[in-house]
């Protein structure tokens, strides 16, 4: 069998068995991606050589007896939000375009302990801004199984590499429902975990009470082994839990027999497309099948998810992102054109007009449009005299939802519905318009506001052959179930065993 | 206005508040491991979360913490069982992140105060509330190179990132002086607590100064001048130099334009130390909004009752409570209590040392008043490089009450035992010192007599103090001579001799 269609899991077996040599592997994936890189866009970073060297490295240390990492040999595409220390991290940013970070992020220190192989950084949204991986500086991605459709977002990079069979497994991070999304949308399994299961020291922060760290893979069990190694307590993020990582992948056997699954009539309102509807019906019916039993819930605040995301997350973004300044690190603009200054405003400003200048011009050349109208929507709701009416009563709303989840696990173990409203949607369809661009997280935001975990998988095709998404929430630290009923699912169905056709990749 | 604080009265009333920001002695940063340590080459104390770097995280000093809860105790602060950080916003080159991790609604420690007592009386005790004092970290310094045609900045961050207490009080006080007398309780308060060095050339003490006039009209009703928040004093007698200065402007500005608080933005003023004149700045700070919200990167920091119980019993006792309890055990006066206490711990250990040796407080004293004291000055230095110990003062004090030499004689080789580290016995040794005998007294008595009819003379003639002109010549023959001793003896021989 040819290592690009073996699962993580097998990967990591046969390296260990001996009968596939981590090189072979690493050479195998690396290939795959000098082939059909040009056309998906899914890196915008690939070392080809450390990659190859790491996986000798690991070849020789099992050639000689030595023991080897949980995941000897796996080859990991890593969103280019996570700092590297051997690679530019540039969140698909001018701003951060040449910034090459001193240190690894907690994930990549993880991943690399446990003998991982990091084969490149992975395209996404501007400072994972995004549902469609249009905002990316560098172009955007294209989505395996349509070439002029976008994979989603932010995480397009990681969703469209893994469907592509360019790697195994890719780490995402989802502020908004940016692993989720794109993994419904290129076929594929994306795990958000709790909020603070994974640390999110080195993963730039985007929002940071929303932001966390998953896996991406082909199926829920590859996603269970990587959770395995990047989860727990990290002393240098006072947000990340401090509770123990259960052992996912011994966790999965158990049958659905009396899980409750919560099934949000709401979700199937206006809006929502047939064949997504139809498709997410019948994982309901599999999972029917599979011995649990599906209730429908109410969650009355969740109408609120978006308009709460879209204040919460810009006030934290307009905060985050002020480090970008051109003064330490990052884009600065020409001296010259900073020492121009004079921008004949007022007296005040006049008066250190070169510096304020240099910042105005760095910021402007450096941020992409969608983050420049994040950072000003953020900024304006944390103003004097909004704070009240925007960022304070999101805050409180964030609450209501959070309590909707609570009353709702009260009565069931799991919920369910549909990822996207839409399947992949055309690259250019929604550009012209951010408003219809924020709806893409419709059903995935309310588990970032709640810092609950979530679960894509694929659960049918259109007609026209573009996968549709199936997402599971449950309630905190709740991924042993997560991942169990996924699974569950994908020993019933093969949605997730397919491939874009060969043509296209 | 107090007639206390105002020799000469004035049409106004002062009205001063201060903004007191502290750099607290922890080893590492607030929020970070990186070393705190003063003068180290720009920027080689900096990690990737003191410099901002994206992706990096703030970590809590649990030490930072404690250490601020010490200066809000000794503050008579409530402690707050819950607080938060909050996130303070604003652009500057020497400001990484872009905000400021602060503490916003929700500060650690609220409603305190500190009084001050001038013992010489120059003004009533006066008692300053504190209205909070919160934890945050300091910005890095910005070192701006103005050489011909260059406007050159460079940043160091080495600061950035240290631990911060800002120390913000009511507008209780009513003078300069009282201002000054103040921080310097303050800063005793916080040295003796151990909280921070509280040296203001290293900026590890930094206060902002806030001033206005209260003057009453004919009409009963209260006047008030705008406030103006003085920035720049490097030293507590530039803030009390500063605030008379600014008090004479307003009064000035007062009687030209009558403009009042309200009617125009707080204006800051730097103080110009060289000119002595306060200068305006400009407008930009008033018109920030700072976006405060809270920290997402931090959790929020809960204090329990046996965590604050533990905090209060490691302290050491404040100042005020040592000047009491020195004048109480020692039984030496306030005036003296507050000389010793206000020199620091390590004066008052080695003055409680001494009086337990010497079994007295007031000669104990007298001795650090007169010579320890004085000899420190002239020598520059801390007390504990002084090169006599208590032991040996003691020593040198119990040969003085044994009568073997006088206090002037003592005096004398006590500074030897100062200049060259030398033990009492050594330097009484070395210098031939011994008790002068009876009959070898009463022989130099004899001589000097004769040799002195005219001072014989003047006592017979009732001008006893007469006497003295003989002393220093007995000194200068035998410098072992009991001054007192040989008084006694004259006037008794010449009594004698009357006869």
């Amino acid at each position: 069998m040819q290592p690009a269609e073996l699962s993580a899991v097998d990967i990591v077996a046969a390296v260990r068995q001996g009968d596939l040599s981590a090189v072979q592997c690493a050479e195998t994936f690396l290939s795959r991606i000098e082939a059909g890189n040009g056309s998906i866009n899914a890196f915008l970073n690939v070392d080809r050589e450390g990659a190859v060297a790491c996986a000798a490295k690991i070849d020789a240390r099992r050639r000689a007896g030595q023991p080897i990492g949980p995941l000897a040999g796996l080859p990991v595409a890593v969103k280019d939000v996570l700092c590297t220390a051997n690679l530019p991290t540039t969140c698909a940013s001018k701003m951060l375009e040449h910034f090459q970070p001193p240190y690894d992020a907690d994930t990549v220190s993880r991943l690399r302990q446990a003998d991982a192989i990091i084969v490149g950084k992975t395209n996404m949204d501007e400072f994972a801004m995004g549902g469609s991986n249009e905002n990316s500086a560098f172009g955007p991605v294209r989505n395996p199984w349509d070439l002029s459709r976008a994979p989603g977002g932010s995480s397009g990079g990681s969703a469209a590499c893994v469907a592509a069979d360019m790697a195994p497994v890719a780490i995402g991070s989802d502020t908004g429902g940016s692993i989720r999304q794109p993994a419904g949308l290129c076929g594929i399994t994306g795990l958000k975990p709790t909020y603070g299961r994974v640390s999110r020291r080195g993963l730039i922060a985007f929002a940071s009470s929303l932001d966390q760290i998953g896996p991406m893979a082909r199926s829920a069990a590859d996603c269970a082994l990587v959770l395995e190694t990047i989860a727990g307590h990290d002393p240098g993020d006072s947000t990340s839990l401090v509770a123990s990582v259960p052992r996912y992948t011994e966790l999965l056997e158990q049958p659905l027999t009396g899980v409750r699954i919560g099934r949000v009539p709401d979700h199937f309102a206006e809006g929502l497309d047939p064949e997504v509807a139809k498709g997410v019906e019948e994982a309901f019916a599999v999972l029917k099948a599979a011995g649990a039993t599906v209730l429908d819930i109410r969650m009355p605040h969740a109408k609120y998810g978006v308009p709460t995301y879209y204040l919460i997350a810009p006030c934290e973004a307009s905060s985050n992102l002020a480090r970008y300044d051109g003064a330490h690190y990052g884009r600065r603009c020409e001296e010259t054109a900073a020492r121009k200054g004079s921008r004949a405003s007022n007296g005040a400003i006049a008066y250190d007009s070169p510096l304020v200048e240099m910042y105005c011009r760095s910021r402007g050349e450096g941020f992409g449009p969608e983050v420049k109208r994040r950072i000003m929507l953020g900024t304006y709701a944390l103003s004097a005299g909004y704070y009240d009416a925007y960022y304070a009563k999101a805050m409180k709303v964030r609450r209501l939802i959070r309590q909707d989840y609570l009353d709702a696990f009260e009565h069931v173990d799991l919920i369910g519905g549909p990822v996207s409203a839409t399947p992949a949607f055309k690259l250019g369809e929604k550009t012209g318009d951010p408003l219809a661009m924020y709806l893409v997280d419709l059903y995935t935001v309310a588990a970032n506001l709640a810092g609950i975990g979530g679960i894509s998988f694929p659960c049918g095709f259109t007609k026209s052959g573009l996968p549709i998404g199936f997402q599971l929430q449950a309630p905190a630290l709740g991924e042993p179930l997560l991942l169990r009923a996924s699974d569950r699912f994908q020993r019933l169905t093969d949605w997730h065993l397919r491939r874009p056709k060969k043509s296209v990749r | 206005m107090n007639a206390a604080n105002a020799p000469t009265a004035a049409p106004y009333t002062t009205i001063v508040g201060l903004e007191v920001h502290l750099q607290l002695q922890t080893r590492t940063k607030l929020f970070c491991g990186c070393s705190t340590a003063f003068g180290a080459p720009p920027n080689t104390q900096v990690c990737p979360v003191c410099l901002g770097l994206p992706g990096s995280l703030p970590v809590m000093n649990r030490a930072a913490f404690e250490l601020a809860m010490k200066a809000a105790l000794a503050l008579d602060c409530t402690i707050a069982s819950f607080t938060k950080w909050d996130r303070k916003n604003y652009f500057y080159p020497d400001l990484p992140k872009g905000y400021q991790i602060s503490q916003f609604d929700l500060p650690f420690s609220s409603s305190g105060s500190l009084e001050v007592v001038d013992p010489k009386g120059t003004f009533a005790p006066r008692t300053v509330r504190i209205v909070r004092v919160h934890l945050e970290e300091d910005a890095g310094k910005s070192m701006h190179d103005d050489t011909a045609g260059r406007a050159d900045s460079r940043i160091d961050l080495n600061r950035a990132g240290t631990p911060l207490c800002e120390i913000v009080t009511e507008p209780d006080l009513r003078s300069p002086q009282e201002a000054r007398a103040w921080l310097n309780e303050l800063k005793l308060l916080l040295e003796y607590l151990g909280v921070s060095d509280c040296n203001m050339q290293e900026g590890s003490l930094r206060v902002d100064a806030n001033v206005n006039l209260h003057i009453p009209e004919a009409s009963g009703r209260i006047a008030k001048t705008p406030i103006v928040e003085i920035k720049n004093m490097n030293s507590f007698r530039s803030v009390e130099r500063a605030l008379i200065y600014e008090v004479a402007r307003q009064w000035e500005e007062w009687q030209q334009t009558r403009a009042e608080l309200g009617t125009m933005p707080k204006q800051t003023r730097g103080w110009d130390d060289p000119a002595g004149v306060t200068r305006a700045q400009r407008h930009k700070e008033e018109s920030s909004d700072y976006r405060y919200f809270p920290e997402p990167d931090l959790v929020p920091v809960t204090v329990s009752p046996q965590q604050l119980a533990a905090v209060r019993a490691s302290m050491e006792s404040p100042p005020k409570q040592l000047r009491q309890s020195l004048q109480s055990q020692w039984n030496i006066s306030a005036y003296d209590a507050d000389v010793l206490v206000n020199q620091g711990r390590d004066l008052v250990a080695y003055f409680e040392t001494l009086a337990a040796q010497v079994g007295g407080g007031k000669v104990a004293s007298n001795w650090m008043q007169q010579d320890v004291l004085r000899m420190l000055k002239e020598r520059g230095g801390a007390i504990a490089d002084f090169p006599v110990q208590p032991a040996g003062l003691a020593d040198l004090i119990a040969r003085v009450t044994a009568g073997t030499f006088d206090t002037s004689r003592a005096r004398e080789i006590f500074a030897e035992m100062v200049a060259n580290g030398r033990s009492a016995a050594d330097v009484v040794g070395a210098m031939e010192i011994a008790a002068v005998g009876e009959d070898e007294l009463r022989d130099l008595c004899r001589e000097l007599l004769a040799r002195n009819p005219k001072i014989v003379a003047d006592v017979q003639g009732g001008k006893e103090q007469a006497v003295a002109g003989l002393i220093g010549q007995a000194r200068k023959q035998n410098a072992n001579v009991n001054p007192g001793e040989f008084r006694t003896m004259c006037l008794e021989m010449i009594r004698t001799m009357g006869r």
